[in-house]
């Protein structure tokens, strides 16, 4: 298997996009990533979006967007794994390059979720869960997240207080990133006294509904070097993908996310890395629960222990896991294709210290999780700065 | 040639429903609609009460302060989204109730809550045009939202209506434009019972967009800033975008408060701008600039730019004030009553 890099990024400015489309917001990342890279033609490329049927009525992506780049001919996939279509995009291009079929691939994601009502964008998020189980007896997303949180809080203690301070960090760390949708800081009476959407989880504690696109571009060792222009190289080092029953009732535990200690386990084993190792992660912080959860499942704090290291600054961009640097799904947006491949744009900027007033200090290690529904898929990437 | 206004008049309901008693229905957050659209109560039209009714009373309140034969008015507009009749004009009934006809031009107008300003925009430029001696313009509606939707929190009834002339002005009309694009935030189809809306769109690229251009096209054809204006009045579909344009364009609250009603009065669709103006003239002294800008979804904005002269003064009393049918005298109704009265109770055949 030969070595896959990430040599170029992109994505353009998130948040209620109404004058654009989605082949112009994808196109606005793609040739950012490619300007980045500094190559005008790639081998393949790979579209993840979850739902641009249901979102904006519009499939066969793949082909759609090639051509908007001017490069019909090539191959095009569209890669769909619910919300963590972008995040498994990103590894259906590594295998491309890993296997030798392509030498340059540009992995992309995508979602234009605001061209419908907050009804229809609801009911097409839905569809990323059990649709027989449990959505047409009426569950939302919120409300399986929010059944998580209970589980987590009557297992673990964790509190609506450490809940919220996951948002807190997550939005002061947004402050910081001009792509950002939102930009603002919230303080923790804030959260816990907006709009409850599912108790326990209010309004500032569930990401938005975002447009956006994000776009790397991925190339073996020899065009990596080729490309590199004095930059430091990052590999991606760790690939790991794995699924869960998908609906909530038929899982033992509702308070841990098993999809994402499998995926971490396999990127960890072929990056011959622990957890402890890592310098800074972007994980799928689709609501507060889910950062708390995943931290744990991902081997950063000891099981339970999500809601104290939070509360104690672990994650926080100074601490000793930083998490989210981004602003994370919260702060950043979540259009829900896109999330994935954003995660590697972030974690790139930071491993080569291009991260500005968001820059962990010595970050040579970066995690990039992104999870599918309630952790019925999740992928974890490993990247790393070869100076 | 000088136009103005030489009579204005209004009408509000004197029934009223609490948000809080809406919210509890649906199961809604009351407390956040009350922040966050800055929304309290609502005015409730009776089974009596309609875009003709309310209309006939805000007009002859205007010919009270006008003091004028009606017999004198030339054209009549009515703008609302919602006339009893789809085909079958508001006008006639309206013109006949108070002496107008047969030597007069009507028309009704419909552009989603800015067609009490169409109308306002082409009265005065007939009576500029010398067309007419007098020409009569009102806003009003009895709005309606889908039961649950966020728009029933705010829908309400209300009219206003102005006469204008060459005359004997109590406010001049210094200035109008009109700022339009085809911005599809809201709209009711033929059959359809409920409008329908593109949530979140209808703010930013809809109706911040078009009352800032049509404010700032406004100011610049006049030269003034916006501490030249004593008063300023926004269309309220809440109680919130009124304020934030408003101050995003330099105004003060303490230039919109005498013209902001939606809070305890709702969004009264073609009624709205307009009635904030008769709230301002009220309390108006000569001399005073008054800024009003209207919005209608679709969309567009007209505003007007108006200088309050001394008639103002013995006009105030002749009818009723604004903001007197705004704070006294109401009814509160329950959810239940409400239903009934706005008609969505189905009942037996």
């Amino acid at each position: 298997m030969r070595d896959v890099f990430i040599i170029g990024v992109g994505m353009n400015d998130w948040g209620e996009l109404w004058e654009l489309s989605l082949r112009t917001i994808w196109t606005q990342a793609a040739l950012a990533a490619l300007a980045d890279a500094g190559v005008d033609h790639v081998d393949a490329m790979t579209v993840g979006c979850m739902s641009g049927g249901l979102f904006v009525g519009q499939e066969h992506l793949g082909a759609l967007l090639a051509d908007e780049l001017g490069m019909a001919g090539i191959p095009a996939t569209r890669v769909e794994s619910a919300c963590a279509s972008g995040g498994v995009a990103l590894r259906t291009g590594f295998l491309e390059v890993a296997s030798g079929i392509s030498d340059v691939v540009l992995v992309t994601g995508v979602e234009k979720m605001t061209d419908c009502s907050g009804d229809e964008a609801t009911a097409a998020l839905a569809t990323a869960a059990d649709q027989e189980w449990e959505v047409f007896p009426g569950a939302t997303f919120p409300g399986l997240y929010a059944m998580m949180a209970r589980a987590h809080m009557a297992t673990w203690g964790t509190t609506r207080e450490q809940l919220a301070m996951v948002a807190v960090k997550n939005h002061g760390n947004g402050l910081h990133n001009p792509h950002a949708q939102y930009r603002r800081a919230v303080t923790v009476e804030e959260v816990l006294n907006a709009t409850v959407v599912a108790d326990p989880l209010t309004v500032l504690e569930c990401s938005p509904i975002t447009d956006g696109a994000a776009a790397v571009v991925l190339a073996d060792g020899e065009t990596a070097r080729r490309l590199a222009k004095g930059r430091p190289l990052v590999r991606i080092a760790g690939v790991g993908l794995a699924t869960d029953r998908m609906a909530l009732h038929n899982r033992s535990d509702l308070a841990a996310l098993p999809a994402v200690t499998k995926a971490a386990q396999k990127a960890y084993a072929m990056a011959g890395i622990t957890p402890q190792q890592v310098h800074v992660a972007e994980v799928h912080d689709c609501f507060t629960i889910a950062e708390i959860m995943i931290i744990e499942a991902l081997g950063f704090v000891p099981v339970g222990r999500g809601g104290p290291a939070t509360q104690a600054g672990e994650t926080a961009r100074g601490g000793r896991i930083p998490v989210n640097p981004s602003g994370g799904l919260k702060a950043k947006g979540h259009p829900v294709g896109a999330t994935g491949v954003a995660q590697a744009v972030e974690l790139t900027l930071q491993l080569r210290g291009e991260a500005g007033p968001r820059q962990v200090e010595k970050a040579r290690i970066g995690l990039a999780q992104n999870m599918g529904g309630t952790g019925a898929s999740s992928v974890v990437h490993i990247l790393e700065v070869i100076p | 040639m000088t136009v103005g206004i030489v009579g204005y008049g209004s009408y509000i309901p004197r029934r009223r429903i609490r948000l809080g008693d809406i919210a509890k229905v649906w199961g809604a957050d009351a407390v956040a609609f009350q922040r966050g659209l800055e929304l309290h109560e609502k005015s409730v039209p009776a089974r009596d009460e309609d875009t003709i009714t309310m209309s006939t009373t805000a007009a002859r309140r205007a010919l009270a302060r006008a003091g004028i034969d009606p017999a004198r008015i030339g054209a009549i507009y009515i703008g609302s989204e919602s006339h009893p009749y789809a085909v079958k004009p508001s006008g006639t009934v309206v013109a006949e109730a108070i002496g107008a006809t047969p030597d007069v031009h009507c028309a009704d107008l419909e552009f989603a809550c800015k067609a009490g300003s169409e109308g306002m925009f082409i009265a005065s430029a007939l009576v500029r045009s010398g067309e007419v001696e007098y020409a009569l313009a009102i806003g009003a509606d009895t709005s309606q939202g889908a039961p649950g939707d966020a728009l029933e929190y705010s829908t309400a009834a209300g009219a206003a209506a102005f006469i204008f002339g060459r005359d004997n002005l109590l406010a001049t009309l210094d200035a109008q434009t009109s700022f339009m694009t085809d911005t599809p935030d809201f709209w009711r189809r033929e059959y359809m019972h409920y409008p329908r809306h593109a949530g979140r769109f209808t703010g930013e690229p809809a109706y911040f967009k078009h009352t800032k251009g049509a404010a700032l096209a406004l100011m610049a054809k006049v030269n003034a800033k916006p501490q030249d204006f004593a008063f300023a009045v926004f269309h309220q579909p809440n109680g919130k975008f009124p304020m934030r344009v408003g101050q995003e364009l330099g105004f003060t609250r303490q230039q919109m408060m005498t013209g902001w009603l939606s809070p305890w009065l709702g969004n009264t669709y073609s009624g709205a701008s307009p009635m904030g103006l008769t709230a301002i003239l009220d309390v108006a002294k000569p001399g005073d600039r008054i800024l009003m800008v209207s919005y209608g979804s679709g969309a567009g904005s007209d505003g007007f730019v108006w200088t309050v002269t001394e008639r103002i003064l013995e006009a105030q009393a002749l009818a009723p004030a604004t903001r007197a049918q705004l704070d006294e005298r109401k009814l509160y109704v329950d959810y239940g009553t409400y239903a009934k009265l706005r008609g969505k109770i189905r009942m037996g055949e």
